[in-house]
Parts: C-alpha cells; sequence; structure tokens
C-alpha cells in the first residue's frame, strides 16, 4: 500500500464541487435588502473545493491509516475496547430515532421517551440505584454532575464547609480534575503496597470537610476493594457521600452492584460497558444514578411515566440546573438500550465472566516475563510493571508498546497508573477469544526476548506503521494546529 | 453462547486450567459475599438479533420522524440536509471504531480529520485556533466562561438573555461550581440592550456572552456590542454563532470577538432527539494554551514525514491532574468528522448558498405568514433563518392544527419569555420549499 499523506486542502482546485442544490424556488429578494450590508462578509469562505470522488477517496485513505476494535485487538486499559455490534448502528438508524427534534411535542416522541425511560430502569436495576440522568454527554462529564449533586446536598443542608473529594493516588486523571472544576479542593490519598485504598490513610483524611469519596471499584489496577464495606461506613460516619467511577464496570455485571456497596451516586461510560463507539475519541455517553437521597437535585429534565404516557420532567424542587442541551445522548443510549436488550440478564453476567477470566488468563501467560504480582486474582484488567529484567533499564514501556503495533496489535494504556512504574495496563474484555490472547501473548514474550537480544529493534520502533514515532515535544513547543497552505 | 463472546466451554476449560482455579466463580472471591448480588438481575433475558430489532422498531415506529412531517422547528437543532456521502465515511469502522489516537502511528485518520477539522473552524470563523470539539453549543458557552475567568482572574460573567435559554441554564449550573456569578442583560425589541450591558459592565467582568444570530433568528450588532464590551479593560467577549449563518455574516474575528462557540449539529448531523451534536470553540493564539479540550498539531516522525499528534497536553487532565483547564478528556470524534466532511462537501460556495437559501426562504415564509395580519412579527429587526410571530391564538393550538396537516410548527416563546405570551419561532432551512412553506401559512391562515 502507499504511504497516503495528504490533507483535503491539497486536493483542493477551483471549480470543483461536492453539492448540488435544489434551485431556490421562493421569489430572490436582494441579500442586501433583508440583511444590512455591514453584518455581511464581502470575502470569499475559505474552504476547499473538490469533488465527491475526492472526498470519498480521501477519508477511505485516511481510515486505513487508523486502527479499530474491527481491525484487531485492542487492549486499552480502562478504555473497555469491546465489540461493538452492528445492530446498535442499525437501531440508532431507524428513521424515528435518527430524525426526530428534541423539540417536538411529546405526543410525537412516545417511543423515544419511553425507550429512555426503560434505559434508566435497566442501569437502575444493574447499579442498585433509585433514578438515573441520561444527559451526561461522557464519563468525564458523569463525575461532574455526580459532583453536582455531592456538592448540592450538602449545600441544601446547610453544611457548606464540606469543600474536599478524596480521590485515591491510583484513580483516572478525570476524577481529580472533575473535582476541580466541581470547585472542590482534592484530597489524594495513597494506596497499600498492593494497590487498594489504605483504610488507615482514609481514616486520617475523613473530616467534617470532607464532601465525599470518589472510587473506581474494581480500581485501575484491576483489584476489587475488598474492604469497600468498611470504606463506605467510615465515608458515611464522617458525613460524606461516595462516588463509583464506572469506568470498570465491565467486572462487575450482574455480580455486585455499586448501589448494594454504598455508593450513592454512580457513573457509567456507555461506550465502555455498554458496547457504544468509541468513535475516535466520542461521542459517548456517561448516564449517572443516584440513591434516593440525591434524586431532588437531579438535573432536568428527567424522564418520567405516567400510565401510558411517557414525559420530561422539569419539576425537580433542588435540581442543579441543567448539565447539557437537551436530554443526553440519545443516538447512544439506543445503542445502549440494543446492547442491554440483546444480552439480556444472562448475557451481562456472562460479560463480565469472560472480561475477567480473560483477563486473568492473559495475565498468568505473561508472569514469567513482564512484572506481574504473582497469586493475584484481576478483575477486567491488569497492570504490568514493565519488563522483568531491570539490566534492560533501557528498553521501555514506550519501546514495548511501540513494537506491539510493528505485530498489528494496538498497545495496551501505558505509564497509567502513575503508581505502578513503567505501567502497561492491560484490558483484554470479553470479546476476545484464548485464539487471540494467545498469540498476543506469545508476541509480548517474542518482544520480551527481542528487548534482550535486539533492544534497537525496539528503540526504534514502530517500523512499518504508516508513520514512524513522532516528535511530540516540537508539536507541543512550536505548535502547528491548522493548515496555512 | 452469545454472538459477541467467542471463547467456548472447552476454551473455558483450558483457561482456568492454565490460572490454577477450578471455577469462574474462584475469580471473584475477593468481592465479600455480603455485598454480592447472589441472585439474577431483574431484567429480560437474552434475545435474537431478530427480536431485538422487532421491538425497537416497535418503539420507533412510536415517534413521528421529520421525514413524516414537514419541519419548522429550530430553536437550537435545525433541519438541514445531510449529504449522503457523511453517513458513508461516519460508518467506515476505523473511524468510528477507534479510540482517542493516543497512539498517533495507528490514529494517523483521526488526527487528519481532526487538523482538517480545526482549520475548516479556523477560516470559517476567522479565529487562530480552534481545539478539536466539545460536546455541545451549550456546554461550549460553559467551557468558554470558565476560560475568561482563568484568562482574565475576575468571577462576573455577563449574558444576554437573546443567547439560548438552555444555554444560559447550564452556563448557570456551571458558574454555581465556581462561584462564578452571572448577570444577565435584557433584551430590547429581540436584540441585547446595549445601555443596560454598558451600565452592568464593570472591571469585575470577565466575559460578556452574546449569541449571533441570536435565539430569535436576530442579527446582533456584534460592533456595537464589542466596543462596550472592550470599554473595560481586559473583559472578552464570547460570541456563540450558528456556523451555517458564518456562510454570509462577517467573520467575528473581524468583530473583535475572542472566543467563538457554537453548535456544530447544523454541519451535517441528524437531529437524533437532541443529541449528540457537537460543540465548536476557537479563539486568538495567545488564549491558545488556555483551551479546554483535545488538540491536534502537526510534526514530523523519525523519517522526516509530516505527521499529526495530540498535543498542548500540558492543559489535560491526564497530565496534570487538578491543574487541568477542564476535566473532559474527550471530543466529539465521529462527529466532527460529519462536520469535517459536510463543511468540504459543501466548500467555498455551497456553505454560502445553503446559508443564502435559508435566508431567502425563511424571510419569503415570514413575509407569508405576516401577511393577513393574523400574525404580527414580534420584532422589527433584520434575521437570519429564524422570526418569531405572535397572534390572539395560543401556541398549544396552533401547534396542534399543524401536526394535524403533518406540519411540524415552530418553538413557543412563553416558557422562556413570559412577556412573549404567545409568540411562536419559526425556522426556515434550504430544505423547505415554496410549495411546503405556502402550506404552512395556509394552514395558519385557517386556524379559529
Amino acid at each position: 500500500m502507499r504511504k497516503y499523506n495528504k490533507l483535503v486542502f491539497e486536493l483542493s482546485r477551483p471549480g470543483r464541487k461536492a453539492y448540488k442544490l435544489p434551485k431556490l424556488d421562493v421569489e430572490e429578494v436582494k441579500l442586501g435588502e433583508i440583511i444590512p450590508s455591514e453584518y455581511l462578509s464581502d470575502e470569499e469562505l475559505d474552504l476547499p473545493e473538490v469533488s465527491e470522488v475526492d472526498i470519498i477517496r480521501h477519508y477511505t485513505n485516511l481510515a486505513n491509516l487508523n486502527y479499530g476494535v474491527d481491525t484487531g485487538f485492542y487492549p486499552l486499559g480502562s478504555c473497555t475496547m469491546k465489540y461493538n455490534p452492528k445492530i446498535n448502528e442499525d437501531m440508532a438508524g431507524l428513521d424515528g430515532f435518527k430524525n426526530i427534534h428534541p423539540l417536538q411535542p411529546e405526543e410525537t416522541v412516545q417511543g423515544a421517551l419511553r425507550l429512555m425511560y426503560e434505559l434508566d430502569q435497566a442501569l437502575c436495576e444493574i447499579s442498585g440505584m433509585d433514578k438515573m440522568t441520561l444527559q451526561p454527554a461522557a464519563g468525564a462529564h458523569g463525575e461532574l454532575t455526580g459532583l453536582a449533586l455531592i456538592k448540592a446536598y450538602h449545600e441544601n443542608r446547610g453544611d457548606t464547609k464540606r469543600t474536599k473529594i478524596i480521590v485515591p493516588d491510583s484513580a483516572h486523571g478525570t476524577n481529580p480534575a472533575s473535582a476541580k472544576v466541581a470547585g472542590f479542593d482534592i484530597i489524594e490519598i495513597k494506596s497499600t503496597e498492593e494497590g487498594l485504598v489504605d483504610v488507615e490513610s482514609l481514616k486520617a483524611a475523613l473530616n467534617d470537610e470532607v464532601a465525599g469519596l470518589m472510587l473506581t471499584n474494581p480500581n485501575t489496577l484491576g483489584l476489587f476493594e475488598r474492604e469497600i464495606v468498611e470504606i463506605a461506613e467510615l465515608v458515611h460516619e464522617a458525613g460524606g457521600l461516595l462516588y463509583y467511577d464506572g469506568a470498570n464496570a465491565n467486572a462487575i455485571l450482574g455480580k455486585v452492584r455499586p448501589g448494594d456497596m454504598g455508593f450513592d451516586v454512580v457513573h457509567f461510560n456507555l461506550h465502555k460497558t455498554f458496547s457504544t463507539p468509541h468513535g475516535g475519541g466520542g461521542p459517548g455517553s456517561g448516564p449517572v444514578g443516584v440513591k434516593k437521597i440525591l434524586m431532588d437535585y437531579l438535573p432536568t429534565p428527567t424522564v418520567e411515566k405516567d400510565g401510558d404516557r411517557y414525559y420530561l420532567n422539569y419539576d425537580i424542587p433542588h435540581s442543579v440546573g441543567r448539565m447539557k442541551d437537551f436530554y443526553g445522548h440519545f443516538g447512544i443510549l439506543v445503542r445502549a438500550y440494543t446492547y442491554i436488550l440483546t444480552m439480556g440478564k444472562d448475557g451481562l453476567n456472562r460479560i463480565s465472566d469472560m472480561a475477567v477470566l480473560n483477563a486473568n488468563y492473559l495475565a498468568s501467560k505473561l508472569k514469567a516475563h513482564y512484572n506481574l504480582a504473582k497469586d493475584t486474582i484481576y478483575k477486567h484488567e491488569f497492570v504490568m510493571a514493565g519488563l522483568i529484567k531491570s539490566d534492560l533499564s533501557e528498553v521501555t514501556t514506550l519501546d514495548v508498546a511501540k513494537r506491539l503495533l510493528d505485530y498489528g496489535y494496538h498497545p495496551p494504556t501505558i505509564y497509567f497508573p502513575l503508581i505502578v512504574h513503567e505501567a502497561l495496563m492491560t484490558e483484554p474484555t470479553e470479546s476476545e477469544s484464548k485464539e487471540t490472547l494467545d498469540e498476543f501473548a506469545d508476541i509480548l514474550i517474542k518482544i520480551a526476548e527481542e528487548a534482550k537480544n535486539q533492544p534497537e529493534l525496539l528503540k526504534e520502533a514502530p517500523h512499518n506503521t504508516p508513520v514512524k514515532r513522532l516528535d511530540e515535544t516540537t508539536a507541543a513547543r512550536k505548535p502547528v494546529l491548522k493548515y496555512e497552505g | 453462547m452469545y454472538t459477541y463472546i467467542p471463547n467456548t466451554p472447552d476454551d473455558e476449560r483450558q483457561m482456568l486450567e492454565a490460572i490454577g482455579v477450578s471455577s469462574i466463580d474462584e475469580l471473584f472471591k475477593d468481592i465479600p459475599e455480603n455485598v454480592k448480588l447472589n441472585r439474577e438481575l431483574n431484567l429480560h433475558p437474552s434475545m435474537s438479533e431478530l427480536e431485538v430489532s422487532r421491538y425497537l422498531t416497535k418503539l420507533a415506529q412510536k415517534n413521528k420522524s421529520i421525514n413524516q412531517m414537514t419541519c419548522f422547528l429550530g430553536a437550537g437543532a435545525y433541519d438541514h440536509y445531510i449529504p449522503s456521502i457523511i453517513g458513508h465515511i461516519t460508518s467506515k469502522s476505523e473511524f468510528y471504531t477507534s479510540y482517542t489516537p493516543y497512539q498517533p502511528e495507528v490514529s494517523q485518520g483521526t488526527l487528519r480529520y481532526i487538523f482538517e477539522y480545526q482549520t475548516l473552524i479556523c477560516n470559517l470563523t476567522g479565529m487562530d485556533v480552534s481545539n478539536a470539539s466539545l460536546y455541545d453549543g451549550g456546554t461550549a458557552i460553559a467551557e468558554a466562561a470558565f476560560m475568561a475567568a482563568d484568562i482574565t482572574r475576575r468571577k462576573q460573567i455577563i449574558i444576554s438573555k437573546t443567547v439560548n435559554p438552555q444555554y444560559r441554564e447550564i452556563l448557570k449550573t456551571y458558574a454555581h461550581l465556581q462561584n462564578l456569578e452571572i448577570v444577565e442583560v435584557d433584551e430590547e425589541g429581540g436584540v441585547t440592550n446595549l445601555e443596560e450591558l454598558r451600565e452592568k459592565l464593570s472591571d469585575k467582568t470577565a466575559a460578556v456572552i452574546v449569541q449571533n444570530p441570536n435565539f430569535f433568528g436576530i442579527i446582533e450588532d456584534l460592533k456595537a456590542i464589542e466596543e462596550v464590551t472592550h470599554s473595560i479593560k481586559k473583559t472578552l467577549l464570547i460570541a456563540s454563532m450558528n456556523p451555517i449563518s458564518l456562510g454570509l455574516l462577517k467573520k467575528p474575528s473581524t468583530l473583535g470577538v475572542d472566543i467563538v462557540v457554537g453548535e456544530g449539529q447544523p454541519l451535517g448531523v441528524s437531529l437524533q432527539f437532541g443529541g449528540p451534536y457537537l460543540g465548536y470553540i476557537a479563539t486568538k493564539k495567545e488564549f491558545m494554551r488556555k483551551m479546554p479540550g483535545r488538540i491536534v498539531g502537526e510534526t514530523v516522525d523519525l523519517d522526516g514525514n509530516r505527521g499529526y499528534v495530540l498535543t498542548l497536553q500540558a492543559r489535560e487532565q491526564h497530565i496534570r491532574r487538578e491543574k487541568a483547564t477542564s476535566n473532559i478528556c474527550s471530543n466529539q470524534g465521529l462527529n466532527t468528522l460529519a462536520a469535517v466532511v459536510y463543511l468540504v462537501s459543501l466548500g467555498k460556495k455551497g456553505l454560502r448558498e445553503v446559508a443564502i437559501q435559508s435566508a431567502q426562504k425563511a424571510h419569503y415564509a415570514f413575509k407569508q405568514i405576516t401577511k393577513s395580519g393574523k400574525y404580527k412579527p414580534l420584532f422589527d429587526k433584520p434575521f437570519f433563518m429564524e422570526f418569531a410571530v405572535t397572534s390572539d391564538l395560543a401556541p398549544d393550538k396552533v401547534s396542534k392544527a399543524l401536526l394535524d396537516e403533518d406540519i411540524l410548527g415552530g418553538y413557543a416563546l412563553e416558557k422562556d419569555y413570559p412577556q412573549y405570551k404567545n409568540g411562536i419561532l419559526y425556522a426556515v432551512t434550504e430544505k423547505r420549499t415554496k410549495e411546503e412553506i405556502d402550506k404552512l401559512s395556509s394552514v395558519l391562515e385557517g386556524i379559529i
């Protein structure tokens, strides 16, 4: 294959076009008569001129430079890169879902409202919560929403000195960032040697200024927080609330519910656990579920049912307000609900069985070659602390990741969580077969051999990708953020 | 067996053996017994594709789509024509099944179209830099307000009441979190009251936020607003602009706007009941490092070949954690791609033609509807493709009469603007025909 290296602007030729509108069929008036000329631009638009064929070829070539779940194994930890079922796309594309205006009269969108209501109920059952808001646009947006609810809860009780959120040092970067955006100060607590919440550190951090604790369980090391019941009790006794980051929920479907563990507010990433596509970075969806004590603070509107009629409820007494336009990423909700219907209660449970089996199997195959705890049971993911032989210090996790690209695999998440040196965070998901895991493990073992015998092969990797390693330092120092021609 | 789960019972047995456990349950023994669910979820059992499809098709059919009605509804989401080519490109699975381009060597497709998107947004607005997109037009305003507060170290945001009411609500929700003070400036005759703006502005004001064309479809005097805003040192002007209107209106950069934001849905994204859409944000170079969200930059690889990477990541949560400029860690990926394909398909001439046809048809509709005097113009100001009229009729009654004729009528203003009790806001895009507009006005005329 030739290496495609064009931008669409470089295909532009004066006079080409890729559109044709119907002729204007109303009487045309001079533009200056309807819009004052001082408002009108007299410049030509600075947009390219290309034909439809140019466009299709260009973006087909760009697509070929990409790697997706449909291309191959994509074990990015905490991202849950599972298969995106095709029927989900078809259902979201149904005329009655795709082509409805958000402000249509309610009687013309009863099917859409019912779908949202049923999804709300299903997510409540899966999480053990009482009510959801489907508004949040993504996981981080769910976090912000959940934190806004926690804030409103304390404020409404007049408990205004609760300005701090506790976050473990193993948490996703969005946790502290969301807490900051929500106006909280962050207390970071250390993990134990094993990688779990250090209950003593937590105790020491708890006081009447703490609004809540944000926790991912299983955590980013793929470990279940075994002391979750005690943790929840401690936080509640101190007057705080518990936030569940659902990024890792793929491990626990039908096994254990955040609501039963003591969490007060939860977000799910529909683009992780519920198979909606990641889309090269979005759009995702991050519904938030709450226990009864937080229901009066939910953003408006929620979807409710009255007899056979579904409606949008704007009457929520202490609502935090509105987090986003309209009702959330409806198109993504359709995909997620399709998946929940397809998998059902038995299939959802099986997802977690297989996600956890796959992670433990892959970990067991790599133990001898990469730094991994010996007898730990993982949930959906595991974190390797680089290659075992420390005398190979010149070969880094980045080199291993780049070499994986040469073998046609997307690497695991690297250098996260921050508390693991040279981390390779690996989440196979239930979508992968034993053969895929065997092949991947063989390649990683082969790379470990190469690191010993031909380290330069790794240092210079990747060798056969569309581009080689890119100079990120210069990109940040002398930013070129648009095409200048 | 399940369609999306390949391991067989035999695979399972071999894998358990390799791990050294006897059952899958053993892999869950770290979950304390007293919190385990120990029952089935109270959900439907798994279903075949045919059953799922049948059920959801039935639900979809309970909705009345804009293909079954003629849409004159806008108010933030618009029924423009979406070229076929867009769906064909966004449904390429190398695009939609990929993740955020953390490994640039195998993500040049995504990185390149984001770079193209940033360029297109800059070229449209005239601004220096754009990010890779935000959630939507409403949250883009909130992000821009946070950005302005950060740049100016001030805590007050002034917003005109002619800005989309939902956007103002989102701004208030976000602002409360960071103790920003939101001050609203009233409208007068459908546009921002400049005198009131002048009075409320002070050296405490971080930014003034307006929308153009505003929520009523009216084109604001952005130049005058800019002069008032910048009469206070450091105060920034944020303008939310419908990108289609940039096909014929002056570029905001030439009017002194500091941060331009907006809802990108009109650029080839389906209405889909309100989302997902995309928000755009563009600003001056000096504020580049204060922008929220993903940004793509050009660089070279080891062989000196041109390539693209996520850049300026020192602003972002995965590096900076609580010191990040925003908590956002996604962009609207696939919708960004839709917007790119829309803009390059229409190109230099087409976007202008869409803007002009929408304006022409909206003005024709306005003339037809207000001809007899039954519906009076609510405002007497120049508008783009949306306009408000009022009458003696209750909006509910009008809406119902139109629906009976398979017409999706306009947006009732009363909920957000009680002073405009019977006011209705109609949107007309290039998709509407003379026949459809004539039908709308004749049905309206016949309502008693």
